[in-house]
């Protein structure tokens, strides 16, 4: 099955691969390295959004407030950095963070504590989520000319050519592979999806780790909102509505199963990669960018039909001719 | 294992049940739920180096008692005693930290996981940080597993490509590995074949001359004399005897569990068998079957036996349209069948009682009334709209004739015992008046007497016309209630008996597992 | 559990049923949404004088008829254990078919055939992918809801369409007697066809024992893959004749209508008391729960209050209904120990 899941992810690779180089074909320069950075850039938020939803996924939940704590920590950042410019960035970075984990621990407190199936809860936070930003911004937008230089600098400084944005998003990618595969929490969060029963009595408090799970989603979509508005230089009540189901579509494509314990990091930066280079693709081909939402779901179906195939074909027992499987 | 040496090995197990005093005991232990008491002051001694076999009848509190000592439940009186000090067990992990380790019924392992990581989920080796260390992992596996004699088994291999038994030696692995002091097995046997029972044996042997303390739990009494040393008999959540087995007899200990004498006497039925009903001819199925093909006649009782995962639930589940055959005939008093789903076959009248209760037959959150109507919908209501007033009638009269234990029909089934969750499955089917009717291991799982009032209401079915297919696990059930026997073996018929008391039992055994004369000398 | 195996003299009679049903009906999730309803209503009314004029009453409504529409048959579908995501997304499409059959010069009848007709399609398509194929409704309606919507935005981009005829504004706009306003009436009707097929029918039953245990469904002879499909198929049906009402209400079709309609939708449902997790809820409730969305909506707005602060109130709604009888019988145990 290893062997299964890393040509899946192969596959995935590929189409992504085959998508760059079919543009590149149709319009030079597509492929480029500085082109794909750019492609890489413009992703990242996603792939650091993929990596939250993730963890909550293979717990057998989910997190559809990702989107509103985004825009709601964004906000909360932008505002700051209006009314007070003197506070430098990275304390910005640890607020939108912080502030963003405390309403994922809101989260994960209620399906924790309270048992209520997380898409309830989430559901029910991203209206409450949404609206607050309202409430606490008054109803108004933060400008770009109300941010600082270094507000909106540090997505943008290069090192190595990269802008910081993507060694952002490489960085949570490494930190993200290393929690998920080295650490008891990464291997609890697997472990709970598979078969919570079982983890009970390998004396994995299920509960507890569902709750994790829901504080990394939370901190990273903090951060993903400071990310955000430093990047698209807008804070409002707008910003990201609808995209959690973005989100969880890149988990979906990169094979992380909704039911649970099966999925990897790989998958789901790949998965948001697919949608990314897609999105960059479709304008350069000169296909309407009206385009992009229905490729991506059909890109959603063919996957899951995909994933669907590979899940039916074992766990049928052939009885009769059972030693030439053993 | 590696702090065993051949000369410990030899006489380990008289010394250890000589000598040393209980590494584990319970005193006074008491735990209600709403409505029940569970355990009611009920204590238990656990010895290093002994088998110590905890029976009961269903619902007597042994997985109460699992439950608390693996720190999943918190007793509400009472006191737990590891190695003369008292201790609080308030978590699985703390119970774990304490060297206490299960192995359940159902294997409670991950599927998804490697073999290496279901070993050492939760103790796993680490490195520098708390990184886990995966090589070091690999590598212990490796060596526990081939110190068990499986080591064909690759410690990266995902447990799901496993089969039962291997996933039940892997947690054996998993109790080894953390160096557990107290094993507890929770029917470890329910869903092995003999050959694996007895790989099973051999490895709890290793375990008891390893001086660990095993508390084993089983509704089978020939694996609890064949294996354990001491006894501990639960019944209705309170402890009614414990000692040595070889001073008990299986009679006495019968008694213990229910209370009262019971002869595992199957009752005697005096009916005709008449012409031929239902006739099965070449069926077969890509994987699971081939040229399937007998005859099964009015008032018959026609058993089929065979190990685990020789076919013989496919084969019904064939027969009742869940599984679709590739090649065959069903004929039904001389019509044929073509069942593509369970809604044909009950149509047809062919019913099938399937052997997962929980899962398959009973709907656990509807009441029993309408659990007994769903397949029956169509007679009592009328143009498609319900009436409740004949739901309820049909729900009674079924339900009062297989003498159900309920407070009304309203309950929910779940809130019923086994036994009584069976007699919902068997009315839901009876009120369809079917021709024939597929018993897919009846009393898996059920108390004694709720057994045998199966086995009695059996008798009546097929007085009353009907034709009985039983598939059972169980020599004694299957050699007590049959008519004539078919023998399944890997998906085929591997012979067919007359019941008709010459018949012996090693017959059945060694034709279902095709042992040969050297095999069973 | 209390089961002795002891045998008991036979013919032993088993009541149908130990409490009443009355009682049972006085005490249930629909008593207490009833209860909130009134109270937001009262609290209305007190809030602005204009409340309980019948035109602002009539008024209120057009909040929720359409998205109440759906949440019926979303209702049956998530007690089966299913759920669609893409409703919303297929009244985009059923709206963008009925504007672009409306640029051919197609008239009222045959723009409404087209709406629901699309609509029906679309939950046919749905049905097909989660019951043929065997997938999880979540991912597959998540992937429809892009594609459906994603086609409107081909079809349309940044455009509209508009002009729909004099004749079909009446499904939107249109009063039947009085201030009863034709979404209103339907709206009601609806809800009483899905009481019925729910609470007192066999296709209703069966709906409930596949959300509470699709195999031993499957094994009594319940068409398990049939009955789902049935559902898809209504969820579409119900989506594309809230997409005629809607596009008649708003006399245009833009892609980006209905946004996020799903959510609010499923709100609804999970408001009126069905279980996520499927298997069980009454239409009851899923009515009174579109009343109460309707309710803190009109007076929120009569209370100058914008729609996105508004939405806090909703979300804090569904978890606060839900949450306050766990919290309160965990408090009751405290207190009984």
């Amino acid at each position: 099955m290893k062997r299964l899941l890393r040509t899946r992810e192969i596959w995935l690779g590929a189409a992504v691969a085959a998508i760059i180089i079919a543009t590149e074909l149709r319009a030079p320069g597509f492929g480029s390295l500085r082109n794909l950075m750019e492609v890489f850039n413009n992703t990242s938020i996603l792939m650091i959004l993929a990596l939250g939803q993730m963890a909550v996924i293979l717990t057998r939940s989910i997190d559809l407030s990702m989107a509103s704590n985004l825009a709601l920590s964004g906000m909360l950042v932008a505002l700051t950095n209006a009314a007070y410019p003197g506070i430098p960035v990275p304390v910005l970075m640890l607020m939108a963070t912080g502030f963003g984990l405390v309403l994922g621990a809101f989260n994960g407190a209620l399906v924790w504590r309270l048992g209520i199936p997380a898409i309830v809860v989430t559901l029910g936070t991203l209206t409450i989520f949404r609206g607050l930003i309202f409430v606490i911004a008054g109803g108004q937008w933060v400008n770009a000319d109300q941010m600082t230089t270094d507000f909106v600098q540090y997505t943008r400084i290069p090192v190595l050519g990269l802008p910081l944005l993507s060694w952002y998003a490489i960085a949570i990618a490494v930190g993200f592979f290393v929690m998920m595969t080295r650490t008891s929490i990464g291997r609890a969060i697997y472990a709970i999806g598979v078969n919570p029963t079982a983890s009970v009595y390998a004396g994995i408090d299920v509960g507890r780790t569902k709750f994790l799970a829901f504080c990394i989603s939370g901190a990273l979509s903090g951060f993903c909102g400071y990310l955000w508005v430093s990047r698209y230089v807008i804070g409002s009540v707008e910003v990201a509505n609808g995209y959690e189901l973005t989100v969880v579509a890149a988990c979906v494509i990169g094979g992380i199963s909704i039911a649970g314990g099966v999925g990897s990091v790989a998958g789901a930066l790949l998965g948001a990669l697919f949608l990314g280079v897609i999105n960059s693709a479709l304008p350069v081909i000169n296909i309407s960018p009206f385009w992009q939402m229905a490729i991506s779901g059909a890109a959603i179906i063919f996957a899951v039909v995909l994933n669907g195939r590979t899940n039916k074909s074992r766990g049928r027992l052939i009885l009769k001719s059972a030693e030439t499987v053993k | 294992m590696s702090t065993v040496n051949a000369t410990d090995m030899d006489d380990a197990r008289p010394a250890a049940a000589a000598g040393k005093g209980p590494i584990l005991s319970l005193r006074g232990i008491t735990k209600t739920f709403p409505g029940v008491r569970a355990l009611n002051a009920v204590s238990l001694d656990l010895y290093p180096g002994q088998v110590t076999a905890l029976i009961g009848e269903n619902g007597a509190g042994k997985s109460t008692l699992v439950k608390t000592l693996t720190g999943i439940y918190l007793p509400d009186e009472g006191e737990i005693v590891i190695k003369g000090k008292p201790v609080a067990l308030t978590s699985a992990h703390d119970a774990f930290e304490r060297g206490i380790t299960a192995i359940h019924q159902e294997t409670v392992l991950f599927d998804e996981l490697s073999v290496a990581e279901n070993i050492f989920l939760g103790h796993s080796p680490r490195k520098r940080w708390g990184m886990i260390d995966w090589k070091a992992m690999h590598e212990r596996s490796k060596s526990l597993l081939a110190e068990m004699g499986i080591g064909h088994v690759a410690p990266d291999t995902p447990l799901k490509e496993l089969g039962i038994a291997s996933k039940h030696l892997v947690a054996v692995a998993r109790a080894m590995s953390i160096e557990a002091e107290i094993v507890i097995m929770d029917e470890p046997t329910a869903s092995l074949s003999h050959k694996e029972i007895e790989d099973l044996f051999v490895l709890i042997d290793m375990l008891r001359q390893d001086g660990k303390a095993i508390l084993f739990i089983s509704h089978k009494f020939d694996e609890i004399y064949r294996i354990a040393d001491r006894y501990t008999v639960f019944r209705d959540g309170e402890m009614v005897g414990e000692g040595l087995l070889k001073d008990a007899s299986q009679k006495q200990i019968v008694r213990m569990m229910v209370g009262r004498a019971v002869d595992q006497i199957f009752p005697k039925r005096e009916t005709e068998i008449g012409a031929p009903v239902l006739k099965v001819d070449g069926l077969s199925h890509p994987t699971e079957f081939a040229d399937i093909g007998f005859e099964l006649r009015q008032g018959e009782i026609l058993g089929f036996y065979g190990l685990v995962g020789a076919g013989r639930s496919e084969v019904m589940q064939a027969l009742f349209g869940i599984t679709r055959p590739s090649a065959g005939t069903i004929t039904l008093d001389g019509k044929p069948v073509e069942a593509k789903s369970p809604a044909d076959a009950i149509d047809a009248g062919i019913v099938y009682v399937p052997e997962e209760r929980g899962k398959q037959g009973v709907v656990v959150d509807l009441p029993i009334f309408q659990n007994v109507s769903l397949p029956s919908l169509r007679k009592t209501s009328s143009n498609g709209f319900l009436q409740l007033a004949e739901e309820f009638r049909l729900a009674r009269e079924y339900t009062e004739r297989l003498d159900l234990r309920a407070a009304s029909l309203s309950q929910t089934a779940g809130t019923l015992s086994g036994g009584n969750q069976q007699k919902v499955v068997i009315a839901k089917w009876l009120a369809t008046r079917p021709r024939v009717i597929i018993l897919d291991e009846p009393t898996k799982g059920i108390d004694i007497g709720s057994k045998a009032a199966v086995h009695e209401f059996m008798g009546d079915l097929v007085a009353g016309g009907l034709s009985v297919i039983m598939v059972s696990s169980e020599l004694p059930e299957i050699m007590g209630m049959s008519d004539r026997i078919i023998v399944l073996r890997e998906g085929r018929i591997a012979g067919v008996y007359e019941n008709d008391g010459s018949l012996d039992a090693e017959t059945l055994v060694s034709v279902a597992a095709d042992i040969g004369e050297e095999a069973a000398a | 559990m209390n089961d002795q195996s002891i045998a008991a003299p036979a013919g032993r009679k088993i009541p149908d049923r130990l409490d009443s049903p009355a009682k049972a009906a006085v005490f249930s999730w629909p008593s207490l949404l009833l209860a909130v309803a009134v109270g937001i209503f009262i609290l209305n009314s007190f809030a602005s004088p204009y409340f309980l004029s019948p035109w602002s009453l009539s008024d209120a409504t057009f909040n929720f008829t359409e998205k109440g529409l759906i949440a019926l048959a979303m209702a049956l579908l998530i007690i089966s254990g299913e759920i669609d995501l893409s409703v919303a997304a297929i009244i985009a499409l059923a709206s963008t078919a009925m504007g672009l059959a409306l640029q051919f010069g197609v008239d009222t009848p045959g723009l409404v055939a087209i709406g629901v007709l699309t609509g029906v399609l679309c939950g046919m398509f749905n049905g097909f992918l989660v019951t043929r194929l065997g997938l999880p409704s979540i991912v597959v309606t998540i992937g429809t809801m892009s594609f459906f919507r994603g086609i409107s935005y081909i079809v349309l981009g940044d455009q509209a369409f508009k002009g729909y005829p004099d004749s079909f504004d009446f499904f939107g706009q249109g009063y039947v007697f009085w201030v009863v306003s034709f979404e209103f009436a339907f709206f009601l009707v609806c809800a009483l066809v899905y009481y019925v097929v729910l609470h007192r029918t066999n296709f209703g039953r069966q709906i409930f024992v596949i959300g509470n245990n699709p195999v031993a469904a499957r094994f009594s002879g319940v068409r398990v893959e049939r009955v789902k499909f049935i559902l898809f198929c209504l969820t579409g049906l119900m989506s594309g004749l809230a997409a005629v009402a809607l596009t008649s209400r708003l006399a245009s079709t833009r892609p980006s209508i209905a946004f996020a309609w799903e959510l609010e939708v499923v709100t609804i449902v999970v408001l009126g008391g069905v279980s996520i997790l499927g298997g069980s809820g009454t239409i009851q409730g899923v009515v009174i729960a579109a009343f109460i969305m309707g309710l803190v909506t009109f007076g929120l707005g009569l209370l100058n209050v914008p729609g996105i602060v508004m939405s806090i109130f909703i979300g804090a709604l569904l978890i606060g209904v839900i949450a306050l009888p766990i919290l309160i019988s965990r408090l009751r145990q405290r207190m009984a120990k």
